[in-house]
């Protein structure tokens, strides 16, 4: 990793049950405030859900918006932000030379159930009332080509398939492809419209893995003795990733640098976590960044929620720097709920003022501690100031099939 | 049912499609493409909505009967009327 070039995050755009830019989320993670609140879902009534409240016109025609999909959107707003963030001025920049690499947890069931729904409430089943969006709308790489029509970019997108790890996947396949060259601006990170799909909603409550809580803003409690599954939200993430020498020639303000990561597969269920993985996933992405678990400050989990998954996750965690003593340990998922494709991206970026601030963000909604989960340096109810500062993040991201995606972000030191 | 109601007609199903557009000043003479920013996607969203909303269908081989608000009129008129009879 030594010889292969430096990536720095140098811009971030983001849309999250808790606001629409960094400042506005972080403060809200500070202030121990929910994000999560009751969403109409075909079918299956209020659901308690992150919803994003940006304004898709900022960035989008009325027509694009109609046109295209709500990941796209999200994808849209993210990626403008995140232009803007990084002070890159397109018009000065060769547009073949940025790529785009978005996570996704799905993408297609929103449309589909919609034009099925339509077909049957409305048009007796006739199929010539199937839209000829449909296609275009959910081809896998929707929401990354629907940025580049909007900001007319020409180099390569794509889409990463990773489940719930897609977040973290995103930005690890933007940091690959700046390393081969394959591009000098990587617009990578996660999306997701998974709120607008009630298939999402009934095949978790199937599961017997949906949230329900009388109050919406208590639904998502990870580690707590009464967590009985996700809240399902939307959102997205997106990073200006570059080379260091880059970014230090057009003079960018340096955010972070990405220290290390790792992504690798549990081969044994589709649905259940495997901690013996995920222990290797987060010890194989500390030796790839040279690190030991006393190195890292922060370990942003991934925990959803649920009875079995966060305990499966707080054995892994606790193997890894259960002896550390320098290690803090949070969860943003008991905030916004489970963004999907964007968890790990959106998760991670919640995290990151903690460079500055020196501040590790509680996690909420734990009002009794499950033991499995009493993990050393758990910060719950209140955000911790951590005596010497937070240097070193490691952000958690797992996902069905056993994906597993860990990410180690540093403090950017010249 | 006359032109001036199926221009109208058609003229609700642009401001659905093409929100962005202007329509208080459109030419029933000049192509419908040559004064707004509508693509052929957008004119199969106009064969959609007639057949959705009107239940008019236009053969594909007949779309461009609907290249202006004159043509749409001309051709359209005959197909409400008939719906209407029926």
């Amino acid at each position: 990793m030594n010889q292969l070039p430096r990536i720095v995050l140098t811009g971030i755009g983001l849309t999250c049950p808790l606001g629409n830019d960094l400042p506005t989320y972080r403060e809200a993670l500070l202030a121990g405030k929910s994000g999560v609140s009751l969403f109409p879902v075909r079918n299956m009534g209020e659901q308690p859900a992150g919803v994003c409240d940006f304004d898709q016109t900022k960035y989008q025609k009325r027509k694009e918006i109609r046109v295209g999909t709500r990941a796209g959107s999200i994808a849209i707003y993210c990626a403008n932000e995140a232009i803007l963030s990084a002070g890159l001025n397109l018009d000065e920049t060769d547009s073949s030379r940025i790529g785009i690499y978005l996570g996704i947890t799905e993408h297609g069931n929103v449309e589909t159930e919609t034009e099925v729904c339509q077909l049957f409430d409305h048009y007796n089943e006739e199929v010539k009332y199937w839209t000829h969006h449909h296609n275009p709308r959910t081809v896998a790489n929707n929401p990354a080509g629907e940025i580049t029509v909007n900001l007319g970019l020409t180099g390569p997108h794509y889409t990463i398939g990773a489940a719930c790890a897609a977040g973290n996947a995103g930005i690890i396949q933007g940091v690959q492809q700046l390393r081969l060259g394959e591009c000098d601006f990587a617009l990578a990170g996660g999306v997701s419209e998974s709120i607008r799909a009630y298939g999402i909603f009934a095949g978790f409550k199937s599961q017997g893995a949906l949230a329900a809580h009388e109050d919406p803003g208590k639904a998502s409690r990870p580690f707590d003795k009464d967590r009985n599954g996700i809240v399902v939200s939307e959102g997205g993430c997106i990073y200006i990733l570059e080379r260091l020498d880059d970014a230090q020639k057009r003079g960018a303000e340096i955010i972070a640098e990405v220290a290390g990561y790792r992504i690798n597969s549990d081969g044994t269920d589709y649905v259940l976590p495997n901690p013996e993985r995920q222990e290797e996933c987060m010890r194989q992405a500390l030796a790839n960044a040279n690190m030991c678990p006393e190195d890292i400050d922060l370990v942003s989990t991934h925990a959803t929620s649920t009875p079995q998954g966060d305990e499966q996750e707080c054995k892994a965690v606790r193997n890894v720097f259960g002896e550390s003593g320098n290690t803090l340990v949070n969860n943003t998922k008991s905030f916004i709920g489970h963004s999907m494709g964007a968890a790990g991206a959106i998760e991670l970026a919640g995290n990151i003022p903690s460079f500055k601030d020196g501040i590790a963000h509680a996690t909420i909604n734990v009002d009794n501690l499950d033991p499995a989960c009493a993990l050393p340096g758990l910060v719950t109810g209140k955000p911790v100031q951590k005596s010497g500062g937070i240097k070193v993040i490691l952000n958690n991201s797992f996902g069905m099939l056993g994906i597993n995606s860990v990410l180690i972000l540093k403090k950017f030191d010249a | 049912m006359d032109k001036e109601k199926v221009k109208q007609i058609v003229l609700d199903i642009i401001a659905e499609i093409a929100p962005d557009e202007d329509l208080n000043d459109v030419k029933s003479d000049i192509r419908l493409r040559d004064q707004l920013d509508l693509d052929s996607m957008d004119f199969l969203d106009i064969v959609m909505e007639l057949r959705k909303q009107h239940g008019i269908d236009v053969p594909e081989a007949e779309y461009r009967q609907l290249e202006s608000l004159d043509s749409c009129a001309n051709y359209l008129l005959p197909k409400f009327e008939a719906g209407a009879a029926a």
